[in-house]
């Protein structure tokens, strides 16, 4: 099978008052149609790395690759009119934080509709319907109320799947999922998983799940790559995900509360400083 | 004995919206109570009432006894802060970590700022090196600890936090839950804490309340949700759920 993505050697960096920050330093990974988790610590640069995919590093930050390529496209290469389309289209990401990415002017069906028709020549009323199909497909309740709501006005978990509803009109290949279900419910969460599920079971699509959720990572991905400063340190089986070698991971497992377990205080890891080099 | 917060009959309403239908709670000074249900039933909105940010239309909130009238002042965000949900939203993206730190410090007239400040970033586990940068130039993890900072520097008595946590990965969220539990042990603080995740509610409130469509569906104990010992189905149906996914054909069976 070949490779949907093939990241080599990626690096991004930010020039800062105190120093250059190095988020990601030298990730290689390559991506099919599966699903591929990717845990590790808070600001270890799993956004980052998305975002490079993207082509969404913030400006002043840097790239660097041996490789970058989707479906064989050198987006390294790419112009940035090509890589905006295929933004719009090939390659899709749910960002971290759905209220900061939704236009906070507009309301949320408008969005939708709008996203909608730059991908079909749709009327009015049918991308009306379609926006409010959507909405309903994500499990919102009163879609016909939520269509008029503003971003500020929606719940977080209303807010999140408001941007999975967005993507969905899309129909990426690619699809990098930043803690797409942080906010939901573990209903719902369910849910959407079941429609990322879909898309990659029967649209091929491949998926990069981000997420702090082990437990959820562990059962619903094919595969976990493991970031700690910058690297990634680790790579197995998601079902295997217990089993893991690298102490950061490892210590991650034994740091979560247990629904019944009595853990006060909760163990905390002990960083080794050559985990970081 | 007079709780520190009470809750009776809250209804809240945006334009012709029942976002809360009549809801009642208490908490106990020093406890900590759980907010759990399905999103969108008014978790957010119920701590956004309590701290005057959600348009009330009916019922009671009173704070150590004391109804509370509809404008807090500054003597009231002195006792109860709040931890939003959305850490993007609610730290200005321009502004210094420092800024973001000083600024509730000044407002409140506290001296010594320099050794709270360095002090409240070292409880989140966020180094010196962190002080100066901007609040858009952190993750999301890091910009969550920020918030918690930013509420503790006061030494609240009352804590509203909305998914505290969410953001963080395991190790980290191991750290903050102890710091909020060894605060809460030393300063005897309440807190009353929104959270999706059933370990961590059950780890850290001693009671707690499942909501949906804006309504109380129970109010048990943490020891007996993690026992099972649930009256409702949709409770039940959150145990379940918070196994973790199984494929569509394990679903359907
Ligand atoms: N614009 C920026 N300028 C400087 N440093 C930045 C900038 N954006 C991110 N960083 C730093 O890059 C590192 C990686 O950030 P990133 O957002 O990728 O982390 P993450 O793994 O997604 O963390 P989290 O789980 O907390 O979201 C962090 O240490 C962060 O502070
Ligand atoms: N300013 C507002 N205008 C109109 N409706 C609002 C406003 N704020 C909240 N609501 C509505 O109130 C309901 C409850 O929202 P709330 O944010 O309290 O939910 P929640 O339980 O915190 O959900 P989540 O778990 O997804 O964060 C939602 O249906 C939301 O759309
Ligand atoms: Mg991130
Ligand atoms: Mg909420």
């Amino acid at each position: 099978m070949s490779a949907l993505l093939e990241v080599e050697g990626l690096s991004v960096s930010f020039p800062t008052r105190t120093g250059l920050v190095e988020a990601v330093r030298g990730v290689s990974f390559t991506l099919g149609r599966e699903r591929l988790g990717i845990v590790g610590e808070s600001g270890s640069g799993k956004s980052q790395t998305g975002r490079a995919i993207m082509g969404l590093t913030p400006e002043h930050g840097r790239v660097d690759a041996r490789k970058l390529a989707f479906n064989g496209i050198d987006l390294l290469k790419a112009s940035k009119t090509e890589r905006r389309r295929l933004r719009g289209k090939r390659i899709a990401m749910i960002l971290q934080d759905p209220k900061y990415s939704l236009n906070p002017v507009m309301t949320i069906g408008r969005q939708i509709v709008e996203t909608l028709r730059t991908h079909e020549p749709l009327g009015r009323a049918q991308a009306r319907r379609r926006a409010l199909d959507m909405l309903a497909a994500v499990q919102i309740r009163d879609p016909e109320r939520v269509f008029d709501l503003y971003p500020h006005e929606v719940s977080g978990g209303m807010g999140q799947r408001a941007m999975i509803a967005m993507m969905l009109v899309a129909g990426p290949e690619l699809l990098i999922a930043d803690e797409p279900t942080s906010a939901l419910d573990v209903t719902v969460q369910l849910d959407v998983l079941g429609i990322l599920d879909r898309l990659v079971a029967e649209r091929g699509m491949g998926l990069i799940f981000i997420s702090h959720d082990l437990r959820l990572v562990s059962s619903f991905c094919d595969r976990v790559i493991v970031m700690y400063a910058g690297r990634i340190v680790e790579e197995l089986p998601a079902a295997q995900l217990t089993q893991a070698k690298h102490p950061y991971t490892q210590g991650l497992l034994d740091c979560m509360p247990k629904i019944g377990a009595d853990r006060h205080p909760l163990p905390v890891l002990d960083r080794k400083p050559e985990w970081a080099l | 004995m007079i709780p520190a917060l009470a809750i009776d009959g809250l209804r809240v309403t945006f334009d012709d919206y029942d976002a809360l239908k009549d809801v009642s709670l208490a908490v106990a000074s020093g406890e900590s109570f759980g907010l759990v249900g399905e999103s969108g039933s008014g978790k957010s909105t119920l701590l956004r009432a309590v701290a005057g940010l959600a348009p009330v239309s009916g019922g009671t909130i009173s704070v150590n006894g004391k109804a509370l009238s509809e404008k807090r002042d500054k003597a009231f965000y002195r006792q109860v802060q709040m931890v939003f949900q959305d850490p993007y939203g609610s730290l200005h993206p321009r502004q210094t970590v420092d800024r973001l730190l000083l600024e509730p410090l000044a407002i409140h007239g506290f001296d010594d700022t320099e050794a709270r400040i360095v002090r409240a970033l070292d409880e989140v586990g966020l180094g010196a090196g962190f002080r100066f940068r901007y609040s858009h130039q952190l993750s999301g993890g890091q910009r969550q600890r920020v918030a918690i900072a930013r509420a503790l520097i006061l030494e609240p008595s009352i804590l509203l936090l909305d998914e505290p946590t969410s953001a963080l990965d395991a190790s980290v969220q191991a750290e903050v839950l102890n710091l909020l539990e060894q605060v809460r042990a030393a300063r005897d603080l309440t807190f009353v804490m929104v959270s999706h995740d059933l370990a961590v509610v059950t780890h850290m409130c001693d009671r707690l309340m499942i909501m949906q469509h804006g309504q109380e569906v129970e109010q048990l104990t943490a020891a007996d949700l993690a026992a099972r010992k649930v009256a409702k189905d949709y409770t039940r149906g959150l145990l379940a759920a918070s196994e973790g996914f199984k494929p569509a054909a394990a679903n359907s069976r």
